[in-house]
Order: C-alpha cells, then structure tokens, then sequence
C-alpha cells in the first residue's frame, strides 16, 4: 500500500462515519419521538434521548385506533400470501421455461421478457376497473391475486434454473419420480438461494406497497398499514409522537427480515440490476 | 413392432408438454388477467371516453384524449416538476452512489457494516419515509433547528412551493443512493485486479487509478443507473401523494404525472383521459429502455 493511500485511510473513516450519521438520524430522530410525550415534542428540543421517556405513544395508538391492529395484520397477512403465491408459481413456471419441452414456451418467454419491460403505471387504471368488474374491491383477493406472479422473478428463476446441474433430475427420474415429483423433491430444496432473495424482495414490496391498496381499498377495515398510516397523519396532524410511533411499527417487520436476510439482498441487486 | 418406440417417443412428447402447461398455468392466468389484459385494455381506453356512473359504458373519441393534453396546464406543471427533478437528484444520487462504492471498495475494516447500515433507507416503506421526513422537515423541526445552529435561513418546507420539491428530493437522493451503490458496487468487483496493479508498476496513485480505470470501466453501470434514475423520476407517486395528501401541492409544487394520473382518474374519475396519459407516460420509459438496452449491448460487443 503506497504512503499516500495510507494517509488518506483516516479520512476515509471520517467520511463512512459521516454518512452512517446521515443515514442513521432520520431513523434515530423518529425512535426517540416515539417514546416523547407530545409537550416534549412542541417545545422543540434538539436531544435526542427523551427527558421523559414514556411508552404512551404506542398504547395509545393501539387502544385508541382500533384499526391500527387489523391494518397491520391485513399487511402481514396480504404480503405473506403474495409472497409464498410468488415463490411457488413463478418457480413452476421458471423451471417449465428451463427445462421443459412443450410448443408454444419460446413465445411464452419473450411474452415475459416484455412484460418486463413494461412500466406499471400503464395497467393501473384497468387492472382497477377489471378489478372492480370482478366485484373484488374491498378485499384481499384484490392484491393478492394479480399480485402473485411477478414476471422479473419468472425470468430470474428461469436462469436459475438453466445453470442448474441436469444429473440430479436426470437421477431423480431414474428413481421413477415424474416431472412434479422432482420439481418439488429435488429441485425446488436446491433453489433456496434464488427463493430467499426473491422471498425478501417480493415481501418487502408487498409490505411497503402503497399505490394498490390506496386504489383499491376504500373501507377503513381493508386498509393496510402503509394506507392507514397516511389516513392517521390526517387524523392526527401535528401530534408526530403517534405518528412517529405508528411508523416504527411498520417499520419493524421489514428492518429484522432485512437484519436477518441481508446477505440475499446483494444477490438478488446484482442480478436484477445485470440483467 | 416397429411402430412401437416412436409411439412411446410421442407418448412421452405429449407428457412432458402436458406438465409443461400444469407448470406454467398459474402464470398464464394471473399474467394473461392482470398483466396482458390491462395493456390492451388500456390502449383501447386511451382513445374512449369512459362513464363509470351505473354500469360502465365507452364511447370512442378518437385522439381527443391525445389532443387535450397540449391545452392541459397541469400536466406541463408535472413536466416541468419531473423535469427539475430528474436534473438536480439523478446527477446527486448517481455522484454519491460512485463515491460510496468507491470508498466501500477499499480494503477498509466494518466494510459489510457500513454496506448494511447505508442500504437501510431502501428497504423502508416510502409511507414511513415521507412521515418522518415531514417530521424533520416542520417548521419546528430538526432540519430548521440545523440550519438555524449553522447561521442559515430557514424555511417552510412543507408550506412554501419554492422548497416543497426540495424536500422531496433530498429525501429520495438519501434513500435511493444505496440501491445504485450496492449496484455500482457489484460492477466494481468485476474490474479485474490486474489492471489495478498494471497502473500500480506505473506508478499511479488512488485518484489516477479510480479516474483511469474504475470511472471509465463503469461507463455501462453508469450509463444503466443515469437511465434507471431517470425513469424512477417518471415514476414518483408514492412520496409526492402522502407529502402533499394528494393534491400535489402546496401550489401544484409537488405534483408529478403518476399523482397527475391518479387524480384524473380516481378524483375526477376521467379515466379515459388518464389512461391517454398512463398510455403516454409508459411508451416514453419504454423508448428510454430500448435505448439503454441498444447502448448498453453495444458497450458490452466492443
């Protein structure tokens, strides 16, 4: 390492511990007006750790907003089932594309190849109206289902599967077990890494969704929590210590999947932003 | 007795393309409703005038949706909003996604840490994101209290049409910087180490070997960020929706042409018209894509 690279290593440090601060206070500023009672908020102090530290905040909003347990189970539950409706169906139809022969796949796959290409805004308005033709607004089948294959990960389990090793099924149909027997015995147990970074990508946005449920939920007890969230800041402008509280909530699930699952995440950037 | 292999050759065949479409199924019926469907059901919208009161009727306008989108003022607001925008946070997040990366890919100690810690705000749900920044940016707020220690002006962020754009894009510079960081990142990875050393026996140091060797080599990455950047720029909805509770205000200063969109269509329930617009909007991202894919294929030939 040359002298000057050396000399320049303290610096380096100073400018990563710059931008953690900038990364970190946002957050750090909300968790700490979460545990403020409200005058402690207006007075407008600048600490960060509170003078009077209470848990108030959160059971207020809990006792208080009834609703704010539902949305967030309608969250859990809506991003729960698109993403296992997800892993299974675009695994099925990722592996069919790989490894199956059957007429009509290639038209099949460049069907999908421009469908990724296509922007979401466009099918906003008539996914609503169909949505609403079928009589499913105001209820989960509403997102879950057009949600639950996504064409990207179709594509990505697809060449995934193409780099996977043939010698395995073929021994597996050797021991007499059909297409689905090896799909679900041999192959699906050995696509864990491309199934968990796609479990944290579709999760997340399923959980972080905001545009569909807006759309399409209207009664207060379909909303999910990125929705309800917006509705309660209506409701209660200007007090940010339950507004802070409620957006720690949502917070969490998506931070300790995230904590816990990080190393998926780079996999999964790097190859959807490659291809 | 000759016939026999080929019948159980085409036996098989009808098998496995049979399984093929028990696999794929699923697919084709979600893709087939909610994905194809809608695409031609928006272009033929684009070109009706739709009445949702009782049943849904249709009546064909021709290009009038098209043609009433030169006269609309509104939409040259969001234009000219997506337009600032896109200047001023596309450059800022593409410089400071580089210099991150650049700096995580040294030799450096609690490197994976600082990885984490700084992709952080990706993985927030913009609905929380824009709640605490609205925290932050109230008159009372940290933000002033900041500025007001470092001896600066402060302002109304969320009040003033001059600042509220601002607001929003300092807040999507912060949190979308590390997803083309971890991206930019990744493409730096690939620069094989030879070439580092080659320039070391040279005799350059850091600041010559990153200008030399890692900027030049990230020209496609670059290039897929700058474009990427640009079409998330078209896309703003989420953050202008919840900071302005819909309106796009204050003063028109927030709206852009997703929030454009939704309005016309779930508040004034004009859904012929904005799907016209949808259908606009969706041929413009997908002319810039076909363009970075074109470029991009040919950086990868030479």
């Amino acid at each position: 390492m040359s002298p000057k690279v050396s000399r320049l290593r303290p610096l380096v440090y100073v400018i990563l511990g710059i931008y953690a601060i900038v990364t970190f206070v946002p957050f750090l500023w909300a968790l700490s007006a979460s545990f403020k009672p409200l005058h402690e908020i207006v007075s407008g102090g600048m600490h960060l750790i509170p003078r009077h530290f209470t848990l108030d905040n959160y059971k207020t909003i809990l006792q208080q907003e009834p609703m704010f347990g539902r949305w967030f189970l309608n969250s859990a539950f809506i991003a729960v089932s698109v993403t296992v409706f997800n892993l299974l169906f675009n695994s099925l139809a990722g592996y069919a594309l790989a490894r199956i022969k059957f007429p009509g796949s290639t038209l099949m796959f460049y069907s999908i190849l421009g469908m990724i290409m296509i922007p979401g805004q466009l099918t906003i308005i008539p996914s609503y109206l169909i949505i609403k033709e079928l009589g499913w607004l105001n209820s989960y089948q509403a997102i879950i289902v057009p949600m639950a294959a996504q064409a990207t990960y179709i594509f990505m389990m697809r060449q995934f599967f193409i780099n996977f090793p043939k010698e395995l099924e073929e021994a597996a149909e050797l021991d007499g077990l059909g297409r689905f027997g090896t799909f679900f015995r041999v192959v699906l147990p050995l696509a864990k890494p491309a199934l968990a970074a796609q479990t944290i990508f579709i999760f997340m946005g399923a959980w972080n969704e905001f545009l569909k449920p807006l759309m399409l939920m209207s009664d207060k007890a379909m909303f999910t929590l990125s929705v309800g969230l917006n509705t309660f800041k209506g409701q209660y402008i200007s007090f940010w210590n339950y507004i802070m509280a409620a957006s720690i909530i949502m917070t969490l699930p998506a931070l300790l999947i995230y904590v816990f699952f990080n190393r998926f995440f780079v996999q999964g950037i790097t190859f959807t932003g490659g291809k | 007795m000759a016939k026999s292999p080929n019948g159980r050759q085409s036996r098989l065949r009808l098998r496995e393309a049979l399984a093929g479409y028990t696999f794929i199924t699923p697919v084709v019926l979600i893709l087939g409703l909610f994905m194809l469907l809608p695409i031609l059901y928006a272009i033929f919208l684009s070109f009706h005038k739709v009445n949702l009161l009782g049943s849904v009727s249709y009546k064909f306008a021709g290009t009038a949706n098209f043609e009433r989108m030169l006269n609309d003022a509104r939409l040259w607001i969001a234009l000219r909003n997506t337009a600032k925008y896109a200047l001023i946070v596309v450059p800022c997040q593409t410089l400071l996604a580089l210099v991150l990366a650049a700096i995580l890919n040294m030799k450096i100690k609690f490197r994976n840490f600082f990885r984490v810690a700084y992709y952080l705000p990706t993985v927030t749900s913009s609905a929380v994101l824009v709640l605490i920044f609205m925290w932050i940016y109230n008159s009372n707020g940290l933000l002033n209290h900041l500025l007001e220690l470092a001896g600066l002006p402060t302002y109304n962020w969320l009040g003033d049409p001059a600042v509220a754009l601002t607001g929003i894009m300092l807040m999507n510079i912060w949190s979308t910087a590390p997803l083309y960081m971890v991206i930019y990142l990744a493409a730096m990875q690939d620069i094989p180490e030879s070439q580092y050393e080659a320039a070391a026996i040279d005799g350059a140091n850091a600041w010559t070997k990153f200008w030399r060797i890692t900027v030049p080599q990230l020209k496609p990455v670059t290039f897929y960020v700058v474009v990427m950047g640009i079409i998330g720029t078209f896309q703003l909805f989420d953050q202008s929706y919840i900071f302005s509770a819909g309106s796009g205000g204050p003063n028109n200063a927030t709206l852009t042409m997703v929030l454009l969109i939704y309005q016309y269509a779930f508040k004034n329930l004009d859904m012929g018209y904005a799907s016209a617009l949808a259908f606009v909007l969706a041929v413009v991202i997908m002319l810039i894509t076909v363009v970075q894919r074109l470029i991009f294929k040919e950086e990868k030939l030479n």
